[in-house]
């Protein structure tokens, strides 16, 4: 298994394996994610990276017709439009994700608590293909 | 934090704006002029010689107009130099923190008359390079990648407030009716057209162009028809959201002490406060603004004043929600009646609790960095009974700002008194 550190680009490594990751303050055993050095808690540095079950629920959401320019560029628009939100993770930290599966056509049947696990997309092409935290109905 | 004062009082002396809007023909520089001048007939003579320092309000006029370092440029412009001037730098709040600079040099004996300024120039970039533009404002390694625009920042918080407190939608749609009801009373606004007028128009040109005229009764069920008001992001639409926008505003700042040798009508800056917060996912909730709780906190706590004791506020309605949700964070309502309020009419002109009578960014418009400078304007405006058509009634005297950077990762309150 690959080991991560508290380095901002090491949250998207860990997409790549499919593991959430975020840093366990070995002294509060506050959760904080994404994955940082120093604990907001108690500002203890004696923290570590911790892998998360990838496992919530939606916490806030919207669906976007009016797409930021990656997601047009990932083929969204006014007539395919996507869902993004907030998901509170079972270990209780949030983080903010797009949430695939779900039935758009009505934002109003989507349901605030509904279970969620972690899932990834990717988007880009060539050089810029990366891949990005996503969740779907669990 | 509790019980904060500032070293010595500090008053705005005069004020000044240009017409908020598109203004293809004029660049920042040029807003800034307008508001200048303005502020300079305002003000009693000579003032312009006795100005020490320049604080501008901006966001990002290097993506904008691919102009940084702009302040010192703007005082050249106004025959300024070689006064210190700063740009301050604080998304959507900018224009308050550049204030907050301001006074606090004033309150520290350090100068004694500082210009504020405010000035964002948007509409030369196409909408979605304003957005990438805008987007930059918000965490861009763990928000953006997500998919987030700012409209999507404000439905998700109108969803999880939507969800918590069982509100009806409709709110969303009465802030949008009453903004533009004041806006359309302020020759200053991006849109001086109501509701009702704008629906009015729809139906005309649906005739001229042989459709089928919308059979809308009234502005509520024109807001709620997504052919009216298509969705931004859902349950944010299109009439939900401030425009994009060209603008300056200014003000002068003055040691209290000295207030009368520029003004017979100045106001007191009696309160401040400004908090900081992380990504919208971090915080513990999501129907709240926790620095505007704690910004708004201070600024109380150093006016000596309650929500209760607010004559008018002008709030950050970004969007309609955002409006809602100020509401609340400043103590004017309950924890989860911030939306009945409003459809109860209790935030209109002739309200218990006057807010955005200018009308507010969604109808004057929100050039970012000069919202905050434009929100004191129309303060100074009403506190001294120059408001014209939409001024409140009850000689109000004290009045309040609430400016929100970005999702809330900075809040600045600013409290302002009328004496005498």
């Amino acid at each position: 298994m690959t080991e991560f550190t508290m380095k901002t680009k090491d949250f998207r490594k860990a997409l790549h394996d499919q593991q959430l990751i975020g840093a366990r303050c070995l002294d509060c055993g506050c959760l904080s994610v994404p994955q940082r050095e120093i604990c907001p808690n108690c500002l203890s540095i004696n923290v570590e990276v911790s892998v998360l079950s990838g496992a919530g629920k939606l916490a806030a959401f919207t669906v976007i017709y009016v797409p930021s320019q990656m997601m047009a560029e990932a083929g969204y628009n006014g007539k395919n439009p996507y869902c993004v939100g907030i998901v509170e993770l079972d270990e209780g930290p949030s983080v903010s994700a797009q949430i695939l599966d779900l039935d758009l056509s009505q934002p109003e049947s989507i349901k605030i608590g509904s279970k969620l696990s972690m899932t990834t997309v990717i988007r880009n092409e060539g050089d810029n293909e990366a891949v990005f935290l996503a969740f779907k109905p669990a | 934090m509790k019980g904060k004062k500032w070293n010595r009082g500090v008053a705005v002396a005069g004020v000044g704006i240009s017409k908020f809007g598109a203004h293809p023909d004029e660049t920042s520089r040029d807003l800034f002029v307008d508001a200048y001048l303005e502020l300079m007939e305002s003000v009693k003579a000579n003032a312009q010689k006795r100005i020490e320092a320049f604080y501008l309000g901006n966001f990002s006029s290097d993506q904008f107009e691919k102009q940084s370092h702009l302040a010192p440029i703007l005082a050249s412009w106004v025959g300024l130099s070689p006064i210190p001037a700063v740009r301050v730098e604080g998304a959507c709040a900018s224009g308050s923190l550049a204030l907050r600079q301001g006074a606090l040099a004033i309150a520290s004996g350090l100068y004694d008359v500082v210009l504020v300024g405010g000035v964002e120039k948007m509409t030369d970039l196409a909408i979605s390079e304003v957005t990438e533009a805008l987007a930059t404002a918000a965490d861009t390694q763990f928000e953006i990648p997500a998919g987030f625009t700012f409209p999507g920042f404000y439905a998700s918080m109108a969803t999880a407030y939507l969800s918590e407190y069982q509100a009806d939608p409709a709110a969303f749609h009465q802030v949008t009716i009453k903004n533009h009801n004041n806006g359309a009373l302020n020759d200053k606004a991006q849109f001086g057209q109501t509701i009702q007028s704008l629906m009015e128009i729809k139906k005309v040109r649906a005739e001229q162009k042989g459709k089928p005229i919308p059979a809308w009764k009234d502005e509520m069920e024109f807001l709620s028809d997504p052919r009216g008001n298509p969705f931004i992001a859902w349950p944010m639409g299109l009439f939900d959201c401030s425009p994009v926008s060209d603008g300056a505003a200014v003000v002068l700042l003055v040691a209290e002490a000295l207030a009368g040798e520029f003004s017979e009508t100045p106001i007191h800056l009696i309160g401040s406060g400004q908090a900081s917060q992380g990504a919208l996912a971090e915080r513990e909730t999501l129907s709240s603004i926790p620095s505007a709780v704690e910004a708004g906190r201070q600024a109380y706590d150093m006016a000596g004043v309650e929500p209760d004791d607010v004559d008018l506020a002008e709030v950050h309605d970004c969007f309609t929600i955002a409006e809602i949700i100020a509401t609340e964070d400043l103590g004017f309502f309950d924890r989860g009646t911030g939306w009945q309020a409003v459809l109860d009419g209790k935030t209109a002109r002739d309200g218990q609790c006057p807010i955005n009578t200018s009308g507010g960014l969604k109808s004057k418009g929100h050039p970012v960095g000069a919202s905050g400078v434009g929100q004191v304007v129309e303060i100074w405006k009403q506190l001294n009974g120059l408001a014209g058509e939409r001024q409140i009634s009850g000689n109000p005297r004290v009045g309040l700002t609430h400016n929100v950077g970005g999702t809330g990762q900075t809040c600045v309150v600013n409290i302002f008194e009328k004496r005498n």
